[in-house]
Parts: structure tokens; C-alpha cells; sequence
């Protein structure tokens, strides 16, 4: 068992690892920028370094100042958190060429899975489905064209080297094709300087649904199920549930026994979530793999008993699984919405600001993950969002209505949340019928 | 009259816009006319164990570990000589490391009380990843207060030294 480390985020995170750490008596070692230097989780750490100007880049991303901070606190390792430096395989390298542990997967682990073609090559070889694509860009058309038939409409046209939805175009069938490849082309020079474009099937109202994973240093590897995260803004998580209502018992062992494959073959250690998309049809496609602990964690802890943080620091200290996967079991249904300090009014602008009063929810089934207290001033240096709201309950239905009392009872005053987001979405009809896809919040809200 | 009751309006509407937006500190000049507006901190819980200012006359806190240095002696009495000076400027760490008071173990300190300091006069080096920085004064002036000791931790932003500028 590590016995001191140094946690290499801020906010919720890092008091949640705080938390795992003193309940496996680890020492636990903060460090802040000057923006944090009043948050009062600080206060719980067993020490608390002062690493730089509120500046993320001159403090929670800058990797020699956390590196020094880890040096002159003598710990064995650091744990990253979720964004920042989490995913950073050069700070991965910087860690083991400095000789201090990094809480997560090795360095080549984390670069493959970090690939997205090179994930991708991985599942296929697994056997994993991918979402079907040509290979790479394809110039000729009539091979495209071919291609997209051997797929199956409808398909999407996608700029090589594009970004921000543009340089990409739905085709349905073959009459609309010629026109939508050669616009795509012009497109995708225009805005790229780049004519090269890529097919992919395009895959229709898909539910995006993730496997929890985790692995420990001799191969053994586990998974704890499931998380539904079709609740999503622009690619940003709102809202996420387990079970995934919207499979059967035989789908979730295939997604999962896929998730597991993959994760042995890139030789993984320490936590991962394996994301895929389920098309209406129950079919279901690796997208990527993410090697970190995810913000929505909860939801999964709540239904399956077990503490990946916990899990996290006993494999990063040598430990390996001692428990079977059948000793696993999901009981009831978590939800968890994510509170951002945001107006979703003006578009879920960012509403930076000093809480000046909060008074969180309580009550059976619920749990609040949050760094935020009353008098805390939200900063713009950081992403918007100041607490997570999870519950748990024996049935989904359950779970909305605990849900819905806990949203009511949260006030986080005078910013803008939100919380009347999320009431609204979980008093939707769709949401209810758990009818939903990732397009969901953008056609509904 | 008319103008203190303009006046207090004027003020009460900056206090409400501080309150609203987080600010502690507020300077206002219109041609001669000046409001300075300086609010207490929102009240926390209890405070973390290792402010990155240490008050005078108090050993710096930095990083509770023991020193690790040979010169296991604070020399903050002299610290303590000083009074709480308001206008002695502050010499503050720049980064996270290791504060060395000499140029090798057996070298005579960098800098003393009572040493004139130009900008770019070395006061302290601080190890940081194997590599030695050396820190520069950045002022002019004479040192009065030396707030930390060889072979300290010290973390971004602490007070090292103040300073009574030129």
C-alpha cells in the first residue's frame, strides 16, 4: 500500500481522492494555485502546496512545478485526477523517469489507448465492432461510393482533417452521394486547406454507453458494469445513469466482455472507461478508450458497492484483484447530474461568481460530490462545474423521483446553474421513457 | 450635502457590484476624485495548514517538513527583530522547491539583514528538479527581513524576504 502521494488536480476530484486516501491511510498531499488558496478541502489534505497563479498553465498543467511540489513533499506517487494532466503521456514519463509512481497506466498503455486510429486497430483485432469506415482518407469516388454500400446507409463524409462539424455531410442514399462527396471535398479544402475526406457509416440516435474498467498489474482485469451517458450538450456529459436500461442482460455482457478484451490487449493497468455507441438497432461500436478515472464514477460506485479510487490507489500500490467478477453485482439504478456554474439561458454560458448561499440536498439515495461551500467564488480559470448530484435508489423510477426532490432542495444562490436544466430533463416524458439518444438535450432543450 | 448623499449612493453601488462579483479590492480615479474600496475576505472554514505568507516576525510555514539543509538554524530571529512593516516590498518564491542560502554548503550566505540588494543581485537559489535557480532580488533596496532558512520547502508565491525599497 502506497502510504503518501500527491494528487495533481483541484476541485471535487481532488477531495475525492482525499477521501480514498485517509480511509486507506494514505497521506495525501494537495496542491493549489492561487486561485484555490481558500478552498477548504485544502484543509483536509495532510499538506498543501501553493503551485502557481490561478493560470492553469502556470499551475495545474505545468509539470515542473508539480513535479518539484512532489519532490519536496517526498511522496511515492501522483494521482492526476480526470483532465489536466491525466491523460498526458509525456507527464506519465516525466513521472517514472523522476522515479515517483503515477496512479494510472503505463506510459505505453496510455499513448495506444490515447491513439484514436491505434484504439480503434486494437478493438478490431479483439474483435471488438468499430464503427465501419474506409480505412483512412479516400480520394476516388466511385470508391467511395462502393464502399458506402458495402457499409450501409446512411453514411457520413467527414474532412480528414476537420473539426467543429464542418467539412462533414450526411449521405442517405446513392443519388445524393456524387454531389455530397465532391461539396464535402470543397468544404474541406476551404475550411482546411485539405480536400481529404473519410467515410464512416453514420450511426443513427445512438446511445452512448461506457464500460467501467480496471486492471491491475499481472493482467487481471475487472469491469463494474456499465454508465448510460446520452445526456449530453455539444459532447459534454450532463447527465449519467447505470444500468443502461436500454439493453438486455446479453448485451451488457458482450459490451463489457468487449471492454475487458480490449483493455488486456493493450496490456492496461489501473482504472479505464471504454466508450462505445449503441445504434436503435442494439448494435454496438468501439469509439474510444479513456485512461483515467471519469467524473461520473459515482454512479457506477453507488450501484456496484465499490470504491474505484479505493481500487485505483491499492493496484497503483502493488495490489493485485482479489475478487472474482462474479462477486460484482449492480444493485438498483444511480443517476448522477452534473451541476455547472453555467446560464442555461444564454446558451450554458459560463457564470463565474461568489455563492452566497448554499445548502446542498440530503436525504436516503443521495450523495453530493463537491469542492464548493457557502461563500465560495467560482473561478473562470476553471471548467464551470461545482458539484455533482448522484442517487441511488432500488429502480430507475426510483431514482428520477429522489432525483427530482434533490434538484429542488439544492440552492446554490444568486449564480445560474444548472439545476433548472436538469429538472428539466429529468421531467421529460422521453427521459422517463428513457427514450432517449445523444441528441436528445439539443432537439428537446 | 447633495454631493456626500451622491457620494454614498456612488459607494454603496460599488459595494453592492463587489459583492456580487467577488471583488476584495476596488480603485476608482475620476481626475482629482479617487474611491478606494477594500473588502474582507469572504469567511472560510478554519484556514489550510500552509498559507503561502508567513506575518512577520513568525517562521515561515512552507512546507513542515524539517529542514533539509546542514544550516538546520532558522535565522528568522532576525525576522522577529523587525516590526510589522508595511512598506518593506516582498521577495516571493517564483517556484516549488528547495531554498539553498548559499552558493555551496560552504559559502557564506547569500544575503544578511542590512544587505543592499540591486535587481539583479542573487539572494537564494531554489532547487527544483535537480536544477538550481537563481533567484534574483528584482529591486533595489535593503534587506530587513529573512524569512526562511536553508534547505527549506518553499512553495509558489511564499514571502522569502522583505525588502525596504529605494
Amino acid at each position: 500500500m502506497l502510504s503518501r502521494i500527491l494528487i495533481a488536480n483541484r476541485g471535487e476530484i481532488a477531495l475525492r481522492i482525499i477521501r480514498a486516501c485517509h480511509e486507506l491511510g494514505i497521506e495525501a498531499v494537495a496542491v493549489y494555485s492561487q486561485a484555490d488558496k481558500d478552498a477548504p478541502y485544502l484543509q483536509f489534505a495532510d499538506e498543501a502546496i501553493c503551485i502557481g497563479p490561478p493560470d492553469c498553465a502556470e499551475s495545474y498543467l505545468n509539470i515542473p512545478r508539480i513535479i518539484s511540489a512532489a519532490e519536496v513533499a517526498d511522496v511515492e506517487a501522483i494521482h492526476p485526477g480526470y483532465g489536466f494532466l491525466a491523460e498526458n503521456s509525456h507527464f506519465a514519463e516525466v513521472c517514472r523517469d523522476c522515479g515517483i509512481g503515477f496512479i494510472g497506466p503505463s506510459v505505453e498503455a496510455m499513448a495506444l489507448l490515447g491513439d484514436k486510429v491505434a484504439a480503434r486497430k486494437l478493438a478490431e483485432k479483439v474483435s471488438v465492432p468499430v464503427v465501419p469506415g474506409s480505412d483512412g482518407a479516400i480520394e476516388d469516388e466511385s470508391e467511395a461510393l462502393k464502399l458506402a454500400n458495402k457499409m450501409g446507409y446512411p453514411v457520413i463524409i467527414k474532412a480528414a482533417a476537420g473539426g467543429g462539424g464542418r467539412g462533414m455531410r450526411v449521405v442517405h442514399n446513392d443519388i445524393s452521394f456524387r454531389s455530397a462527396f465532391s461539396s464535402a471535398r470543397a468544404e474541406a479544402d476551404a475550411a482546411f486547406g485539405n480536400s481529404s475526406v473519410y467515410l464512416e457509416k453514420f450511426i443513427v440516435e445512438p446511445r452512448h454507453v461506457e464500460v467501467q474498467v480496471m486492471a491491475d498489474n499481472e493482467g487481471n482485469a475487472l469491469h463494474f458494469y456499465e454508465r448510460d451517458c446520452s445526456i449530453q450538450r455539444r459532447h459534454q456529459k450532463m447527465i449519467e445513469e447505470s444500468p443502461c436500461s436500454a439493453i438486455d442482460k446479453h448485451a451488457r455482457e458482450e459490451l463489457c466482455e468487449s471492454a475487458l478484451r480490449i483493455i488486456k490487449e493493450a496490456k492496461y493497468s489501473n482504472a479505464a472507461t471504454v466508450e462505445f455507441l449503441v445504434d436503435k438497432d442494439k448494435n454496438y461500436y468501439f469509439i474510444e478508450a479513456n485512461a483515467r478515472i471519469q467524473v461520473e464514477h459515482p454512479v457506477t460506485e453507488m450501484v456496484t458497492g465499490h470504491d474505484l479510487i479505493k481500487w485505483q490507489l491499492k493496484i497503483a500500490g502493488g495490489e493485485t484483484i482479489d475478487i472474482s467478477q462474479r462477486s460484482i453485482k449492480l444493485t438498483g439504478a444511480a443517476i448522477e447530474c452534473r451541476i455547472n456554474a453555467e446560464d442555461p439561458q444564454k446558451s450554458f454560458a459560463p457564470c463565474p461568481g461568489t455563492i452566497t448561499r448554499y445548502i446542498p440536498p440530503g436525504g436516503p439515495g443521495v450523495r453530493v460530490d463537491t469542492h464548493v461551500c457557502q461563500g465560495w467564488t467560482v473561478s473562470p480559470n476553471y471548467d464551470s462545474m461545482i458539484a455533482k448530484l448522484i442517487v441511488h435508489q432500488q429502480t430507475r423510477a426510483e431514482a428520477i423521483t429522489t432525483m427530482r426532490r434533490a434538484l429542488r432542495e439544492f440552492i446554490i444562490e444568486p449564480i445560474k446553474t444548472t439545476i433548472p436544466a436538469c429538472l428539466e430533463i429529468l421531467s421529460h416524458n422521453l427521459f422517463v421513457k428513457n427514450k432517449v439518444d445523444t441528441g436528445f438535450v439539443e432537439r428537446n432543450l | 450635502m447633495a454631493d456626500k448623499d451622491a457620494d454614498l449612493k456612488r459607494i454603496k453601488r460599488l459595494i453592492k457590484i463587489m459583492e456580487e462579483n467577488g471583488l476584495v479590492e476596488v480603485e476608482i480615479q475620476h481626475g482629482d476624485d479617487k474611491i478606494a474600496l477594500k473588502r474582507a475576505q469572504p469567511q472560510m472554514v478554519v484556514g489550510h495548514p500552509f498559507a503561502g505568507i508567513a506575518a512577520p516576525g513568525q517562521e515561515s510555514a512552507g512546507v513542515a517538513s524539517a529542514p533539509k539543509g546542514d544550516d538546520a538554524s532558522a535565522r528568522t530571529d532576525q525576522a522577529a527583530s523587525a516590526g510589522a512593516d508595511e512598506d518593506l516590498a516582498e521577495i516571493k518564491s517564483p517556484i516549488v522547491g528547495t531554498l539553498y542560502a548559499t552558493p555551496s554548503p560552504d559559502s557564506e550566505n547569500y544575503v544578511e539583514v542590512g544587505l543592499r540588494v540591486e535587481p539583479q543581485t542573487v539572494v537564494c537559489i531554489i532547487e527544483a528538479m535537480k536544477v538550481m535557480n537563481e533567484i534574483k532580488a528584482e529591486i533595489s533596496g535593503t534587506i530587513r527581513e529573512i524569512l526562511v532558512s536553508n534547505g527549506q520547502a518553499v512553495e509558489y508565491g511564499q514571502v522569502l524576504f522583505r525588502v525596504k525599497a529605494d
